[in-house]
């Protein structure tokens, strides 16, 4: 049966051709033949994949060299033989068995070796042993973290506060919480090391504008608001965020400028505060006071507990429709393990003694103030002071560096060194060069204290000329 | 939303019991080797499948049980309609009443700061049941916990606090040893250590961050571990986020277990490394990706991986399983992999000498290339570690983010760790450090026995002190919480998105702090509950016979 009907199924196939027109015959021809292609296409790829024989595939692992797991670190890199700090860093320290004033560390209030301090987290201790056991969700949350959080909260005058374990995880989570994949960041270029790595996490845009210059901001959100399609800008978060004192500088930031910026163009702002909270405003209530400005303009004040109050930890500030989405979104506080609670009562207490004294802060922007003035007569010594005259934390940048990088901070090294030797701990900065956002212009990092007097200053200034004579001329 | 297709994909699940030893709660005949498929939960990309893969052939050591028994049909589909009906239920709700929530003011214009399904989620679904988590202790989180008593008038919006408090058995901190004490050499040495170097050193390690204390830390974890040298850092999650980015870059290749945690994925996705995951504990699959990795090389380009990582946890604090070192370290050497091995759960509480799943399984420290662990839960502190060659901890005290940027340890947490440290290894003259490792296996036993016995069921191995007992449904979380609490016991619930919507559960954390009496006095009270609230979900056979406590471990 079959034999009959192939025959002439293929007579009628070819009448069929004969009769079809040219076009006709090249288009079926066509299909056919892309028909074909994709076929083949999809099977010569799979093919490709599953052609190696176990035994190719063998010597392809056998042929591979990974990488060393890491690189052997240079073995005169500092870090490598860190200064040892004997004994409490108080106003007053012993680095390496040099007694030395503490120009170094960022205790500007004293607190870190306050009798009252300690006390309380001795107590704390007694009652509550050292670990908290979990993170706050899971039976970790202690009452003095609850404390703590109303009294953060009533002390900035904001709704809600809520208490991080560590200072660097503290903005770090803060950010990516808020600000996903597709937002935008418009963020200073000299912004401390933990937000460039919250702006990492985040994955959203980042555009960098140059160190407090607000023409600078004004200027990259023009260009974005032009480049934007309409219909995408209105699903498009905008944030602003910046620091109050920035710790790799020194200068405070031009905060009402950067508001108005900021709520001109519809951007949320984050304001980290690791160094001006405690240490700017009448009473220590951080740049915010400083410019007298209305807190609530600000989305998101985040605050660090390891630098004026001497514990460890960080904390945020907000309204309660900002903070509490922290509780459930911010990665640092829903998987960590929360704060000691002898760390939380030392910041309790620490923040008590900040409300009782209400002059402490117009005596430390005096020292500071001092300090600086001080700082800026070592010019001729080849210095350059930089840093806002009434906050805590100054950079000297050499007048006449080294081109090579590794020279200028090898300079700088040998400077700390000297004085360190002669009774002044003062250290060069520490960046990790090669992944910060911007290049870091190497400098010394000093930090003042409430407790400084003018002697010591003069100390200090003698001490820095010396350094200068020996290494810079 | 992720609950499209729910229903798509087959999960597998083995149960495997590697030998029968120690295992007298199933009758390992029978549970050997039975392969049970059943329908995935959601998003099968994310966590696909579930095998425990125990490649012991009855050969080497004995490998004691993991089970992650399948859920039955039945309570799947009611899970699931519950779920569905909790989120109709709150869209009504939504649609109906406005939420007593706060309002943004002077936001006008701005792009809505949240998703709208996650703000619907944690308002309308999560909120039902929010008064399991964030209850306020107001003591040691010890053996026994102090609660705060709080109540809400208007359906868990907002909490008040009654001024009194419940003093409840304590199985949801993380304390294993029960080095969480207020007195004894721990918190006397630590208070000693406040009155010599305060509480903080307002510094980074690179700075003038570094006391003696930290250098003995470093020393006595390196000899605790029994590898060359140690660095540590304050935080623990901070010691995966800003440390595992430094040994990886754009070209590396990271294959990750899919049950990882947080800190590790968050470290993993800043290193800009290109990342897979395996199946949870699943030797093969990880054999698969590896070998595939190596025998491909880089997508598009071919070009050979620069450098590939393993990196898994010891003990698994959602799921109770114990990572397959010794089959994982075969496979590393196999394709020429390192491996990062995360033993904050495991660290002082697996293994007979505390020295974490290394010693459990008696491998060799050096084979694990980088040691991470946190001394939050076995040693009672807080902070984090990492181990091994000393030429890896020096490059880590050269390039870690956190020595250089954040603040060092305090000087009495990291007291608190050195002394318990010392007690575990004996150095303190007593045998209490070891009377506490062995208390923890035998409370881990005993109790997991019991629970198997009592036909509920329970994922992990039977080793491990992490306990978690599934009751599935999203409103059973809340009612077994909310009765074992009224019942002075405080465990803690686990519910979607932390696990998978399927898998709502009950997590006990065991402790050397634990001793019989207090654990049979749960075991009765959750035997109440699995027959009212009907958790004894599990269809393996039960073991018949009186389970004894342990007295002695050889």
């Amino acid at each position: 049966m079959g034999t009959y009907w192939i025959p002439t199924n293929i007579d009628e196939l070819l009448g069929g051709i004969k009769e079809a027109s040219l076009l006709h015959f090249f288009l079926e021809g066509f299909l056919v033949a892309s028909l074909l292609w994709f076929i083949f296409r999809k099977s010569y790829k799979k093919r490709d994949v599953h052609s190696m024989s176990k035994e190719e595939e063998d010597r392809l692992i056998e042929e591979w060299n990974p990488e060393p797991l890491v690189s052997t670190p240079r073995q005169d890199h500092p870090a490598l033989k860190p200064h040892v700090v004997t004994g409490k860093a108080g106003h007053y320290l012993d680095v390496d068995g040099h007694h030395c004033l503490n120009l170094a560390t960022h205790n500007y209030l004293s607190f870190a070796d306050k009798p009252e301090v300690e006390e309380r987290a001795i107590q704390s201790i007694r009652k509550y042993g050292v670990g908290s056991c979990g993170p706050r969700g899971f039976y970790g949350t202690v009452d003095v973290h609850l404390e703590l959080e109303e009294k953060l909260a009533k002390f900035m005058g904001m709704e809600e506060a809520c208490v991080y374990a560590y200072g660097f995880s503290t903005i770090a989570s803060a950010i990516p919480a808020y600000a996903k994949r597709g937002d935008v960041i418009f963020v200073d270029e000299a912004a401390n090391f933990a937000i460039q790595k919250g702006l990492d996490a985040s994955r959203s845009s980042i555009y960098y504008f140059k160190h407090n210059d607000v023409q600078d901001l004004e200027r990259l959100l023009l260009e974005h608001e032009a480049k934007m399609n309409p219909r995408k800008a209105k699903v498009t978060r905008k944030f602003l965020v910046m620091e109050g004192i920035y710790m790799n500088t020194g200068n405070i930031c031009p905060l009402p400028a950067l508001l108005n910026l900021a709520h001109r163009f519809k951007c949320r702002t984050i304001l980290d505060e690791n160094v001006s909270f405690g240490t700017l405003g009448e009473t220590g209530r951080g740049v915010t006071e400083h410019f007298n400005v209305n807190r609530e303009d600000v989305d998101l004040i985040v605050g660090s507990m390891e630098w004026a109050l001497g514990s460890i930890g960080g904390f945020c500030v907000g309204s309660s429709f900002i903070v509490e989405h922290q509780r459930l979104s911010g990665l640092g506080y829903c998987f960590s393990a929360s704060l000691p609670p002898l760390l939380t009562a030392a910041a309790i207490a620490s923040l008590e003694e900040i409300e009782r004294n209400p002059t402490l802060m117009s005596v430390l922007h005096g020292k500071c103030q001092d300090l600086h003035n001080a700082l800026s007569n070592l010019g001729e010594a080849g210095f350059r002071v930089s840093g806002f005259s009434e906050g805590p934390v100054k950079h000297l940048f050499l007048l006449n560096p080294p081109e090579d990088l590794g020279k200028h901070q090898a300079l700088l090294h040998d400077i700390s060194q000297y004085c360190i030797s002669n009774g002044v701990a003062i250290i060069p900065a520490s960046y990790l060069d090669q992944i910060e956002a911007q290049p870091r212009t190497p400098s010394l990092r000093i930090t003042a204290n409430v407790d400084l007097t003018k002697a010591e200053m003069e100390t200090v200034i003698k001490v820095l000329k010396q350094a200068a004579s020996k290494f810079l001329s | 939303m992720a609950t499209e297709g729910l229903l798509d994909g087959a999960r597998q699940l083995k149960i495997h019991g590697a030998n029968g030893k120690h295992s007298p709660n199933v009758a390992n005949g029978k549970a050997n080797g039975v392969k049970l498929v059943r329908k995935n939960g959601l998003s099968p990309g994310v966590r696909n499948g579930m095998a425990t893969d125990v490649h012991s052939k009855g050969k080497e050591k004995i490998r004691s049980k993991e089970s992650f028994e399948e859920v039955p049909l039945y309570t799947a589909v009611m899970t699931y309609m519950g779920f569905y009906l909790l989120v109709v239920l709150g869209y009504l709700n939504q649609f109906l009443f406005a939420p007593p929530v706060a309002k943004e003011k002077n936001r006008k214009g701005y792009v809505p700061l949240y998703n709208r399904f996650e703000q619907f989620y944690s308002r309308y679904v999560y909120r039902r049941i929010r008064d399991c988590w964030n209850r306020p202790i107001c003591s040691v989180p010890g053996a026994e916990v102090v609660l705060k008593d709080r109540i809400t008038n208007d359906y868990g919006w907002t909490f008040e606090y009654t001024g009194l408090e419940k003093k409840c058995l304590n199985l949801g901190s993380y304390n294993y040893l029960g080095f969480a004490e207020a007195s004894g050499p721990c918190a006397e040495e630590s208070i000693e250590s406040i009155k010599k170097y305060a509480c903080s050193l307002c510094s980074t390690r690179h700075e003038l961050g570094t006391s003696p204390i930290h250098l003995e830390l470093e020393e006595t974890t390196a000899r605790f571990l029994g590898v060359e040298a140690a660095i540590t850092f304050g935080m623990g999650f901070a010691t995966n986020a800003l440390n595992l980015p430094c040994i990886l870059s754009p070209g590396c290749l990271v294959i990750s277990d899919e049950k990882n945690h947080a800190s590790l994925i968050l470290g993993l996705r800043l290193s800009g490394a290109t990342i897979r995951v395996f199946k949870h504990n699943n030797m093969k699959d990880l054999e698969k990706v590896l070998r595939n990795a190596v025998v491909q090389g880089q997508p598009k380009t071919h070009v050979p991986w620069k450098k590939i990582l393993i990196v898994a946890e010891g003990v698994y604090s959602m799921e109770g399983s114990i990572v397959h070192l010794p089959e994982v370290i075969a496979l590393k050497k196999k394709y020429k992999a390192y491996l990062f091995l995360d033993e904050a759960h495991s660290v002082g509480a697996m293994g007979p000498r505390g020295r974490g799943v290394v010693d459990y399984f008696g491998v060799n420290p050096h084979d694990v290339d980088v040691l991470m662990g946190t001394f939050t839960k076995s040693f009672g502190s807080a902070g984090g570690y990492i181990a091994g060659s000393k030429e890896l901890v020096d490059y880590f005290r050269v390039n870690s983010h956190a020595a250089c940027y954040a603040s060092s340890m305090s000087p009495p947490v990291a007291q608190q760790i050195i002394t318990s440290m010392r007690i575990i290894m004996g150095e303190d003259g007593t045998h209490e450090g070891q009377k506490r490792v062995m208390q923890l296996a035998r409370n881990t036993r005993y109790f997991r026995r019991r629970l198997h016995q009592m036909g509920v069921i329970i994922y992990g191995n039977e080793d491990s002190p992490v306990v978690p007992l599934l009751v599935y449904m999203f409103s059973k979380i809340g009612a077994v919480v909310r009765t074992l609490v009224s019942k002075k016991i405080a465990a803690v619930g686990v519910g979607f998105p932390a696990t998978p919507l399927m898998e709502g559960r009950i997590r006990f954390c065991l402790s050397a702090a634990h001793t019989k009496e207090q654990l049979d006095n749960v075991l009765d009270i959750l035997e109440d509950i699995a027959e009212r609230l009907g958790l004894k979900y599990s269809q393996l056979p039960r073991y018949k016979g009186v389970i004894q406590y342990e007295d002695e471990i050889e």
